[in-house]
């Protein structure tokens, strides 16, 4: 992996002539998480598929640049609020999928051992249709890393899962991330205050950043200060617009 | 197990419907034979009907083969390319209001007596339901898929070819189910218009000599054939589905 660059989006978006969000000033730390956090609509998937450089349907006006000046495309990974595996291939065939994609061979031992280590040695040669919501998203998880990008955009990856799974994801997904330039967009707020080193809060006024506890992430989910910063948070959320 | 045997079930009844008709309303063997008529028909005749059997099995294979490779070769182009689209796919829809039977005497002036009219006429008629099954199916990609696959880096071909074809196969199979219950119809159109050889031919030819008994064992050939490559054609499709999914 190359060095994780720190990212900067600057501008504001719009359908034709209905604004979508006003101007905002996104600064993602290098190596670090970034929590974007709002609620449905307000933008938060159109500030990371912008970043991603995928197709919006809106009249972006501003600019996204990485910290090291060069260009993000290529250098990022994409994981869905859906798993988005393909049906037709096993574990395996998924996780190397990016590989086949751009017509390199599967470095399959790599990826059986990546498939190993997030615990899904048993199903590697399963297709999806026979794993659970979990272990899915494990999958595109193990896929993710795989890619091996030194920035990583997670649009709502966890939110599909209950409450003890997605925990087992976060705790896994922080582990496994760690030092790559992170963008997490929520709208739960327990996990932008578990998960954010900054939390960046997005309503239709536009974005404001909220300071986590001094607690590095990823934090205890019934630690005290965090606990109080998810409630901040909520409280933001429900401010109306 | 429970398929074969509701199926000779349903046989059975609907021979026996047919022995009763012709014997209770005592219907003459020119309109109607009996079903024992029929097979000894089709015994005494077996080699001859056999040998136009043959070609129209010929001109059905070859017909959906090309049919369907140029249908799914036209689906491609089409999701592939935008002017493609834009100039191809409102022609593609209007030859559609045109009935194709009424090309067949076109074809046969064109093509003579042979198999090839009628090959190109059982084309005609699958054509249109292969690329429009399988387009409609290569359009409805998940676009998630395709967000995944585009920040991967894969190039437009590899999108295609990895991801947009497997997740359109069951939109193509159900096409080719499709094409597999036309492709028989074309064939036999084709060979009423005039044909020296095929099932259609010599059940006109049957007809005009008042041989109701031979016309009636062609046909039942016929349904046998159609239904056969029914069956082949879905199991193959399953077979293909199966691996994909």
């Amino acid at each position: 992996m190359t060095p994780a660059p720190g990212i900067t989006l600057v501008g504001g978006a719009s359908f034709g002539a209905a604004p979508l969000f006003p101007p905002v000033h996104l600064e993602i730390d290098a190596g670090s998480w970034s929590c974007l956090l709002g609620p449905s609509g307000c933008g938060k998937t159109t500030i990371l598929r912008l970043i991603a450089g995928l197709e919006t349907g809106v009249d972006f006006d501003g600019q996204v640049r990485a910290s090291d000046g060069r260009p993000i495309a290529g250098r990022v990974a994409y994981m869905a609020q859906t798993d988005l595996l393909l049906p037709w291939l096993d574990v395996l065939g998924n996780v190397t999928l990016g590989a086949r994609l751009r017509g390199q061979v599967p470095e399959t031992e790599a990826a059986t051992e990546l498939v190993a280590r997030l615990g899904l040695a048993a199903h590697a040669h399963k297709r999806p249709g026979q794993l659970s919501g979990g272990q899915r998203q494990r999958v595109a998880l193990a896929r993710t890393l795989m890619e091996d990008r030194p920035i990583v955009l997670l649009d709502e990856p966890f939110s599909a899962l209950d409450a003890r799974t997605r925990a087992e994801m976060q705790d896994l997904a922080a582990e496994t991330l760690e030092g790559r330039t992170v963008l997490l967009v929520t709208h739960d707020p327990g996990e932008a205050a578990r998960l954010g080193d900054r939390v960046f809060l997005m309503g239709a006024k536009g974005m404001v950043e909220a300071v986590p506890p001094a607690l590095p992430a990823i934090r205890p989910a019934a630690d005290p200060e965090t606990l109080a910063f998810q409630g901040r948070l909520l409280a933001a959320l429900r401010e109306p617009a | 197990m429970a398929g074969p045997v509701r199926g000779l079930a349903a046989g059975a009844v609907f021979v026996l419907l047919w022995q009763a008709l012709v014997t209770l309303a005592d219907i003459p063997p020119f309109i109607l034979p009996g079903p024992v008529r029929v097979v000894e028909a089709l015994w005494s005749n077996l080699g001859l009907i056999g040998w136009h059997a043959g070609i129209t099995l010929t001109e059905v294979l070859a017909g959906l083969a090309l049919g369907a490779g140029l249908g799914a070769a036209t689906a491609i182009v089409l999701a592939v390319s935008p002017a493609a689209r834009y100039l191809v796919r409102p022609a593609l829809v209007a030859t559609q209001s045109l009935p194709v039977f009424a090309l067949a005497p076109i074809l046969t002036l064109w093509m003579g007596y042979g198999i090839w009219s009628k090959v190109v006429m059982t084309v005609l008629i699958i054509y249109f339901p292969v690329a429009s099954a399988f387009f409609d199916g290569l359009m409805r990609t998940p676009p998630g898929w395709l967000d995944l696959g585009r920040t991967m880096g894969a190039t437009p071909a590899r999108l295609l070819w990895r991801i947009q074809v497997p997740a359109a196969i069951p939109s193509l199979a159900s096409g080719l189910r499709l094409a597999a219950v036309y492709a028989p119809i074309g064939a036999v159109i084709g060979e009423w218009v005039g044909a020296s050889g095929g099932l259609g031919y010599l059940m006109l030819l049957a007809n005009g000599r008042v041989k109701t008994d031979l016309m009636f064992a062609a046909l039942l050939v016929l349904a046998a054939l159609a239904l056969l490559l029914h069956r082949g054609v879905g199991w193959a499709c399953d077979r293909l589905e199966a691996r994909l999914d």
